[in-house]
C-alpha cells in the first residue's frame, strides 16, 4: 500500500501574460509586423516536487496567489506542466472546485444529473444515488426549483453531495470547508472521516491552518510558486503564520494609524519584544513592550495612568492591562510592559497605547492599534486565551 | 474500435447526453413557443424567399417543385450555419468548465453540433410534410440522402473543431465568421438555380464548394431528376473532378481535428 497514488517531478509552470492582450487578428498582425512579444512570462510555479502515497490526506497550503491552485489544475490536467512530469497512479476525480458545472437557469434536480455526468455517471447510475443525494444536502423541497433561487450555502451543501458521490481513487478538494454552515461542516468532517478510513487518497487545498490540523497526515507548503517544505500538519501550522505575517509587514505602511491626546506626556518608542522573530510570539514564551515617554516642561515628574489594549482579528478587546496599583515612579521615561506567558489565543493582534493624568480624565496620549503582533502556538486553542493554571486530574 | 470505445466510453457518453439536454433546455427557456422556433424559424424564411423569388421576381422559373427546391437549400444551409455558429463560441461559453473540469475537450464542440443535428431533423419532418403537400414523387434516390447528410455533417464538424479553437485566441473570428455566412449564403445556389448560370468554368467554380455539391446532390435524390437540377457530375460529366469537393470536406475534417487537438491542452490558460 505504500505506492505512490501521484507523483510529482519537478513541475513547472509559465504563463504568457499578454501585456496587452492580443485577441484580435488585427493587433496580431500588428504585433508580428512590429516583431514585438506583446507578453511577459509569470512563472507561477518553479521546481514542485513532491509524492502522495496511497489512502494519504495530503494538504496543499499557501497564501492566495501562491500558486495552490495552478497546482491542482496542473494535477488534475486542466494545464499542462510547463516543465516537468505528473504522474497519477489511479482514477482522479475531474472537479477540484464545488459547483462547477452548475447552471442557474436549470432546477436543483436537473443540475444533479448534470453534475453527475461531469462525474462520468449516466443517468441510471444518478437515478439510483438522487434520493441520498438530496437526502444528505437536506434540500428535499427544493428540488425543483431554479437553482438560481438557491442560497450559496444550499448550491454548495448540492455541489459537496454529488462530489463526494464520484467513484475515484483521489479526490482534490479546493478549499471546499470554507462555506456552509458549522451543522454543514460537522456532516463533511465526518465524511472526511469516512473518506480517511476508506483509505482514499485525499488532497485538500485550504488555507484553514484547523481543518489541516485535524485531518491531513502530511502537508506541501508553497509560496510565490515556490515549494517551502513538506512537513507536519503542526509545523505547516507555525509555518504558514510566518508568512502572513511578512505579507503584514508590508501592508502595514498602508494603514492608515489614528493617534490623539493633548501631549504633555507622549510615547517617543514603542518597541515589542519577544524570543521569536520580528512580532511573532509563540504561546506561553515571554511578550515585551517597552515604551519611550517624553514628558514637556512641567510634567517631568507627574504620575500617570498607562493603559494597553489588545485587540484580536475580530475586533474584540482581549484584556487590557494597566498600571493602577502598580509600582512606577512618577518621573518614569522608560517603561516596560511583559506578559511572561503569552496566553493570548493564536491569531493577529493589534495593541492600543494610552497615557492618561493620574485621575485618568486628561488623555495625553493615545495611540490607536498602534502595533501589531501575532501569536503562533503548536496546538490549537479554543476561545480567546489559553487558561494556563488549570489542571486535568483523574479523581 | 479500440479508439472507438476510448472516445465513446460510458463517461463520455453520460456526459454528452447531458450536455446536449441542457443545450436543448436552455435554448428556448422562457420563450413562448419554446422548441417550435427551431421550425418557426426556417419556415418564416422560407416564406420571405418564396414571396420574393416566386411571386414577385420569378427566379426559379423552369426547375420543377421550385418551392421544395427552395426548401431543401434553406435547410440544408442552416444546419452549416447554425452548427458552425454555434460551435465557435462554444468553447469560450464552456469556459467555467474548462477552467475547472478535465473533461474532454472535443465533447463540447461534439454536443452543439448534435443539437444542429437534431433541429436538421425536426426541419426534415416538415420537408417531407411540405414534399407530400407538393406532389413531389419520392424517388428510389432518396437513399443517398443520409450520405449527402453525412458529408455536410463532417465537413461543418470540421469547420466548427477549427473555429471553435482558434475563437479562444482570436475573438474577431465571430464577426468574421458572420460574414462569410454571409457571402456563403450568395455563393450556394440556395435561391438562383444553377441553370441560370450559364457560364460552365462558373458552374465549375460553384460546385468546388462542398455545400453547393451536396445541397445540389440532395435536391437531385428528393425533388427532381430534371437536367435542371444541375448536379456536379452533370458539370464535370462523370469525370474525377468531381469527387474533390469531398476531398475538401476530408481535409478541413482532419485539418479541423489536428488543429483542436494542438490547441486543446491550452484552452483553460488561454481563455
Amino acid at each position: 500500500m505504500d505506492t505512490a497514488a501521484i507523483k510529482v517531478e519537478h513541475v513547472g509552470k509559465t504563463f504568457k501574460l499578454p501585456h496587452d492582450r492580443a485577441v484580435s487578428v488585427k493587433s496580431n498582425l500588428i504585433n508580428v509586423l512590429k516583431r514585438r512579444h506583446g507578453y511577459e512570462l509569470q512563472h507561477a510555479l518553479e521546481d514542485i516536487n513532491f509524492e502522495v502515497k496511497q489512502g494519504e490526506f495530503f494538504g496543499i497550503v499557501g497564501k492566495n496567489g501562491g500558486g495552490k491552485s495552478t497546482l491542482l489544475k496542473v494535477i488534475s490536467g486542466i494545464y499542462s506542466p510547463t516543465r516537468g512530469n505528473v504522474h497519477i497512479n489511479g482514477k482522479l476525480t475531474p472537479f477540484i472546485e464545488l459547483g462547477v458545472g452548475f447552471n442557474p437557469e436549470l432546477s436543483g434536480r436537473e443540475n444533479v444529473y448534470l453534475n453527475g455526468a461531469l462525474l462520468g455517471f449516466n443517468r441510471k447510475e444518478m437515478e439510483a444515488m438522487y434520493d441520498d443525494i438530496v437526502a444528505f444536502a437536506e434540500l428535499g423541497r427544493f428540488m425543483d426549483q431554479k437553482l438560481k433561487n438557491y442560497s450559496s450555502g444550499m448550491q454548495v451543501r448540492l455541489a459537496f453531495s454529488i462530489a463526494i458521490r464520484a467513484k475515484s481513487d483521489i479526490l482534490v478538494m479546493d478549499e471546499v470547508l470554507a462555506v456552509g454552515d458549522a451543522a454543514f461542516q460537522k456532516k463533511c468532517f465526518e465524511v472526511f472521516r469516512e473518506l480517511k478510513k476508506q483509505k482514499r487518497t485525499i488532497i485538500l487545498v485550504t488555507h484553514d491552518m484547523a481543518n489541516v490540523e485535524k485531518f491531513c497526515d502530511r502537508v506541501l507548503i508553497i509560496d510565490k510558486g515556490k515549494q517551502l517544505g513538506i512537513t507536519t500538519p503542526q509545523e505547516a501550522s507555525s509555518i504558514y503564520a510566518r508568512l502572513n505575517v511578512d505579507t503584514q509587514e508590508t501592508e502595514r505602511s498602508t494603514d492608515k494609524k489614528v493617534r490623539l491626546g493633548s501631549g504633555q506626556v507622549t510615547v517617543k518608542k514603542v518597541t515589542l519584544k519577544g524570543d521569536g522573530k520580528d512580532r511573532v510570539f509563540e504561546l506561553g514564551k515571554p511578550l515585551t513592550i517597552d515604551m519611550t515617554l517624553e514628558r514637556a516642561k512641567g510634567y517631568e515628574s507627574y504620575p500617570l495612568q498607562i493603559g494597553l489594549a489588545f485587540y484580536n482579528e475580530d475586533d474584540i478587546v482581549v484584556c487590557g492591562p494597566n498600571n493602577i496599583g502598580k509600582k512606577l515612579s512618577p518621573s518614569a521615561t522608560d517603561v516596560c510592559f511583559t506578559m511572561p506567558e503569552v496566553f493570548l489565543a493564536p491569531g493577529d493582534y493589534r495593541v492600543t497605547i494610552a497615557l492618561y493624568d493620574k485621575e485618568g480624565i486628561d488623555r495625553f496620549d493615545y495611540l490607536e492599534k498602534w502595533e501589531r503582533f501575532t501569536v503562533i502556538a503548536d496546538h490549537a486553542v479554543g476561545g480567546l486565551v489559553e487558561v494556563n493554571n488549570v489542571t486535568w486530574d483523574e479523581r | 474500435m479500440r479508439l472507438f470505445h476510448r472516445v465513446f466510453s460510458k463517461q463520455n457518453r453520460a456526459l454528452l447526453a447531458e450536455l446536449v439536454r441542457t443545450d436543448f433546455k436552455l435554448r428556448y427557456q422562457g420563450s413562448l413557443l419554446g422548441y417550435a422556433w427551431s421550425l418557426l424559424r426556417p419556415l418564416f424564411m422560407f416564406v420571405i424567399l418564396y414571396i420574393v423569388f416566386v411571386k414577385v421576381y420569378p427566379l426559379g422559373r423552369g426547375i420543377p417543385h421550385y418551392p421544395v427546391y427552395l426548401f431543401v437549400g434553406i435547410v440544408l444551409w442552416n444546419f452549416f450555419t447554425e452548427m458552425t455558429q454555434q460551435s465557435l463560441g462554444s468553447i469560450v461559453g464552456r469556459g467555467d468548465l474548462i477552467r475547472k473540469i478535465r473533461i474532454p475537450r472535443w465533447i463540447i464542440v461534439f454536443s452543439s453540433s448534435i443539437s444542429a443535428l437534431i433541429n436538421l431533423g425536426l426541419n426534415l419532418v416538415v420537408l417531407a410534410v411540405f414534399m407530400a403537400i407538393n406532389h413531389v414523387d419520392v424517388m428510389r434516390t432518396i437513399v443517398y440522402t443520409p450520405f449527402i447528410l453525412l458529408e455536410i455533417y463532417l465537413f461543418a464538424l470540421g469547420v466548427s473543431l477549427f473555429l471553435s479553437a482558434a475563437f479562444v485566441k482570436f475573438r474577431d473570428l465571430s464577426y468574421i465568421w458572420d460574414v462569410i455566412v454571409q457571402a456563403g449564403f450568395y455563393l450556394t445556389p440556395i435561391l438562383y438555380p444553377l441553370s441560370k448560370i450559364t457560364s460552365i468554368t462558373f458552374r465549375k467554380v460553384v460546385f468546388m464548394n462542398p455545400i453547393a455539391q451536396s445541397l445540389q446532390d440532395a435536391r437531385y435524390a428528393l425533388v427532381s431528376h430534371d437536367p435542371a437540377v444541375v448536379t456536379i457530375s452533370q458539370v464535370f460529366d462523370g469525370g474525377w473532378y468531381r469527387f474533390i469537393p469531398m476531398v475538401i470536406v476530408l481535409l478541413v475534417l482532419v485539418g479541423g481535428l489536428i488543429y483542436f487537438k494542438s490547441q486543446a491542452n491550452t484552452f483553460a490558460e488561454n481563455m
